[in-house]
């Protein structure tokens, strides 16, 4: 079972409760197409990903930028059980969205950069190691019903 | 995926603008490594100081990004630009070169906080790329 501190509780829940998710959802999606371009073989239906200002101007990916960002409410809501909470949406990603689970650390790792450059200074190492550590609970826990 | 014309022109337009704070971002960069992944302080267990205001860590936080100042300088052949640097984190340091990625990512938050509206995702991805060839550059004397 992963321990949290409260400290850590805090500092997560506090990222969260100031999060602009129709804003930092969409960034985060975006990036993750953009920096590491194999994960759009995902999003074939989704129209024109092109480049990147088409991926930027993409209503369909940003609609979908901000469901997968509100996906992590499950966890914040759940942070004492994340395997289980996850449990039916890491089938879904393994059986028939046939996700490669390495892509989720990539998009773990888009979204730290996007909430940092949103916090700045107040992003600090303190900061960044809780939040990272509640994404590797979360990938983990979605990788988990893979077989 | 090795640098295009492109990425190498974004990297040098990109540090040009960052340099000055290069001492402050290596440090900052440095902490956050030993912070958020613990597991690269064993190769600094001859430090007594650590933390964030440690004269240690400043001072290798410099020296880590004379580094990177050293491979943008040899962006068009980094493997022969790096080839001192790798020999010794290859045969005196032998640093496990997963802990490059490591370091690459957290330099990666630290411009993303100091520069937010320079790291574009069309930034991101040619900065990242030339890290991960910096990297490749670096392991490259290991075996």
């Amino acid at each position: 079972m992963v321990e949290w501190t409260d400290k850590e509780r805090a500092i997560i829940t506090g990222i969260f409760s100031k999060l602009d998710y129709d804003d930092v959802g969409p960034k985060a999606l975006c990036r993750c197409l953009i920096v590491y371009p194999w994960t759009q073989r995902y999003f074939g239906a989704f129209g024109n990903l092109y480049n990147a200002e088409a991926i930027k101007s993409n209503q369909k990916i940003a609609d979908h930028g901000k469901t997968v960002l509100h996906g992590l409410d499950r966890a914040l809501k759940n942070m004492d059980n994340i395997k289980e909470t996850y449990a039916d949406l890491s089938v879904l990603h393994s059986e028939k969205l046939h996700v490669d689970p390495d892509n989720f650390k990539l998009l773990g790792d888009c979204l730290t950069i996007v909430v940092a450059a949103k916090m700045g200074s107040a992003f600090t190492a303190e900061t960044q190691a809780a939040f990272q550590k509640f994404l590797a609970v979360v990938v983990s826990a979605l990788g988990r019903q893979y077989h | 995926m090795s640098l295009t014309d492109k990425d190498k022109a974004t990297v040098k337009a990109l540090w040009a603008k960052i340099q000055k704070s290069a001492d402050a971002i290596g440090a900052d960069a440095l902490y956050r490594l030993f912070t958020v992944y613990p597991q690269s302080k064993i190769y600094f267990s001859h430090w007594s100081d650590l933390g964030p205001n440690s004269s240690s860590v400043k001072a290798h936080g410099k020296k880590v990004m004379g580094g990177v100042a050293l491979a943008v300088s040899k962006i068009d052949d980094l493997t022969r630009g790096l080839l001192e640097l790798s020999e010794q984190h290859a045969f005196q340091l032998r640093v496990d070169p997963a802990n490059f990625k490591l370091l690459s990512h957290c330099i990666l938050v630290v411009i993303a906080t100091m520069y937010p509206q320079d790291l574009s995702p069309e930034v991101h991805v040619c900065l990242d790329k030339f890290l991960a060839n910096l990297a490749l550059a670096l392991s490259e004397r290991y075996r």
